[in-house]
């Protein structure tokens, strides 16, 4: 019998860390199924060769920070028939989105030494401000577990799991105790997309928020929790501008209390 | 209220008095009998349930403050090894595990076969320590999961294995209303043995009422001596005192109209605001019974498995039908929830679906305070 064609992958790399990428190098024991499942096309973390296109399924690391990378990612969705970005950097811009609140322009002038050669967009962006998204994957970095369920979603032409409510209901689930209500520490849980399972709840710190923004994120009501726990403007500013600072609702809440 | 697995009716409950080697003694002959003793235990700031090694794991000394949105974990005075109220945890973690997998797939050509070859679990527990308001919560449960037509097997056959030690509530809590909801501090039945720990200065010491054959088999191992008329008068003093210190109190004269009555009040708006809909509430309750399915696949698409976990009515997708998600707003959310526990439990499974533990007040990130919502929207209309 004839093998069908097996479905070709490529990952792709924009403003990142490359922690994402490496996230699907971390599945160690998925990965020889993931290999075997798929070819694999592109894929900078692993090695060099790039297969041409078209690709039926590209993973999208990173955000668009540069004019040459806002034109790489058409050409991307061109040549794929799905395109899902993984990370924080590609669905919200990322850390380096920090710079979407100054002035970047200043920033070059003073870091770089020949600042007329650097060519930055003003804005980090994510990938989905540029071209349509199939499917965003959430986190900073992703859950890698989290990959191989969308990537099996995807081979197997059905829905992923992963649920968009709030990582309170991982904490409680895997049966940690809250550190804000047991401990007063301020935790951004509540309004942050579940994901990662309650990592640091789990290990007695308030959530980061890595996943970003839950399904309907009530963040003026936490943080004046947060207030009543013994956080300030600037706190609240700090813990909303994190990896997921330009996401709509985090930054909403951070630019709320920033003093002017 | 009644849980469904009644035990063997015991006339007149003989009672008894054990010390704490007679406590030891128990948990040794329940662990003889093949239970995993499960109970009360300090962990990450708080009195949790999990396994119990011995008697010392038990969080001697230690007790709980409790208000709305907060819970503090502190140091008694004395040696009281249930000197605290109810915590994060409760016992459905036991009896409806927030993971189950129901099945698995394998491919076979064209076609499927479905295989359910999970072992045997070791699912028969001795749960130490339960409150009043959790001997009513499991009822409720059991009313829902194997109460009616559709039976939970995991649910049955855990339930039905276990075996409950009751404590008697010697304080309430902050967060505590038991006794508005006629479900506490006083364990009445639905219970194995029950325990009432009496704090002397000498040496702590516990009458015991035998509450099932069961119970009374087990005892049969435990050193015991008779008790005394002042250990009886005791026991009173122990509950008497926690039914005088209930943290809050809710008005439930006419509740079950009061809230359908009322979906417009603008209070619903209000507790909206405050909200988080992070389902924290849901969770932490020892009543509250949803859960989704989750079909997954692997990669090759030749082992598929279906789980089943905790879900919560504070979630867009808990009301998601083909078209939309019906419940949109917090608001609705919210009040649904409400709503459910305190009114239409009443018409769905006859009883309240509120037992008055208070863990959704104090483990609400926010500290809404079911009692106080109520309060608010009564008051409102007087
Ligand atoms: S620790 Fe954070 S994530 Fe966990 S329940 Fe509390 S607020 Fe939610
Ligand atoms: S609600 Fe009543 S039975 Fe439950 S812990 Fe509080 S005092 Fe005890
Ligand atoms: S609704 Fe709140 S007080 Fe009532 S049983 Fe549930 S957690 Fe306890
Ligand atoms: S009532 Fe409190 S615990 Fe429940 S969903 Fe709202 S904020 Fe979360």
């Amino acid at each position: 019998m004839v093998q069908p064609r097996k479905p070709k992958l490529a990952v792709w790399k924009f403003a990142s860390c490359d922690g994402c990428q490496l996230s699907l190098l971390d599945c160690e024991d998925e990965l020889l199924a993931v290999a075997g499942a798929v070819d694999i096309a592109n894929f900078p973390e692993a090695s060099r060769a790039v297969a041409k296109g078209p690709y039926d399924l590209s993973l999208v690391e990173g955000s668009i920070t540069t004019p040459h990378d806002a034109e790489r990612i058409h050409k991307i969705r061109r040549n794929s028939k799905y395109l899902i970005t993984i990370g924080a950097c590609a669905t919200a811009g990322g850390i380096q989105a920090l710079r979407n609140f100054q002035d970047v322009r200043e920033f070059i002038s003073i870091v770089y030494a020949h600042p007329e050669y650097i060519e930055s967009l003003k804005k980090s962006t994510p990938i989905a401000e540029h071209v349509f998204v199939d499917f965003e994957l959430r986190g900073c970095p992703i859950n890698k577990m989290q990959l191989v369920e969308v990537i099996s979603a995807f081979l197997n032409g059905r829905n992923p799991n992963t649920p968009r409510h709030s990582v309170c209901m991982e904490c409680k689930m895997r049966g940690a105790v809250c550190v804000m209500t047991a401990r007063g520490i301020p935790c951004l849980g509540p309004v942050t997309q579940a994901g990662c399972g309650a990592l640091c709840p789990a290990y007695n710190r308030g959530c980061y928020g890595c996943f970003g923004p839950m399904e309907t994120p009530n963040t003026p009501s936490l943080s004046k929790w947060w207030k009543k726990l013994g956080a300030n403007d600037p706190d609240l500013v700090r813990a909303f501008r994190g990896f997921n600072a330009y996401a709509e609702e985090f930054r909403r809440e951070s630019e709320a209390h920033e003093v002017r | 209220m009644t849980s469904q697995i009644k035990s063997p009716p015991l006339k007149n409950c003989p009672k008894t008095v054990i010390d704490r080697a007679g406590l030891d003694c128990l948990f040794d002959s329940l662990r003889v009998r093949g239970f995993t003793v499960v109970g009360p235990t300090v962990r990450d700031g708080a009195i949790i349930y999990d396994n119990l090694g011995s008697t010392n794991d038990l969080p001697m000394g230690w007790t709980d403050e409790q208000e709305a949105g907060s819970y503090r974990l502190k140091k008694r005075s004395d040696k009281a090894l249930f000197g605290y109220t109810v915590g994060p945890h409760s016992w459905k973690k036991y009896l409806f595990p927030p993971r189950q997998r129901l099945w698995m797939a394998k491919r076979q050509g064209r076609s499927f076969s479905i295989e359910n070859n999970d072992p045997p679990e070791n699912s028969k527990f001795a749960f130490i320590g339960v409150r009043s308001c959790e001997l009513h919560a499991i009822g409720i449960q059991d009313r829902v999961f194997i109460g009616d037509k559709f039976i939970d097997p995991v649910y049955k056959s855990r339930r039905e294995q276990a075996f409950i030690v009751a404590v008697n509530c010697g304080q309430a809590g902050g967060a505590c209303f038991c006794a508005s909801m006629n479900t506490g501090p006083k364990a009445e039945s639905g219970f194995d043995l029950a325990l009432t720990e009496i704090l002397n200065r000498k040496s702590p010491y516990f009458v015991v009422e035998v509450g099932s054959a069961a119970g009374a088999e087990v005892m049969g191992d435990i050193p015991q001596r008779q008790l005394a008329e002042k250990d009886e008068q005791a026991a009173e003093a122990v509950v008497a005192g926690a039914t005088s210190q209930m943290g809050r109190a809710m008005e439930v004269e006419g509740i079950r109209e009061l809230l359908p009555d009322n979906p417009d009040h603008p209070r619903w708006e209000e507790v909206a605001k405050r909200c988080l809909s992070c389902a924290n509430c849901t969770m932490a309750c020892p009543t509250c019974f949803c859960s989704t399915v989750e079909d997954t696949t692997d990669l090759t698409g030749d082992h598929a498995e279906r789980w089943k976990r905790w879900d919560s009515c504070f979630t867009m997708d808990f009301s998601y039908i083909h078209g939309g998600f019906v419940r949109q707003e917090t608001k609705s959310r919210y009040r649904h929830w409400i709503t459910h526990k305190l009114s239409t439990w009443h018409n769905q499974f006859g009883s309240s679906g509120c037992v008055g533990c208070g863990r959704c007040i104090t483990w609400c990130p926010v500290g809404i305070d079911i009692t106080e919502e109520v309060g608010a929207i009564r008051a409102s209309l007087s």
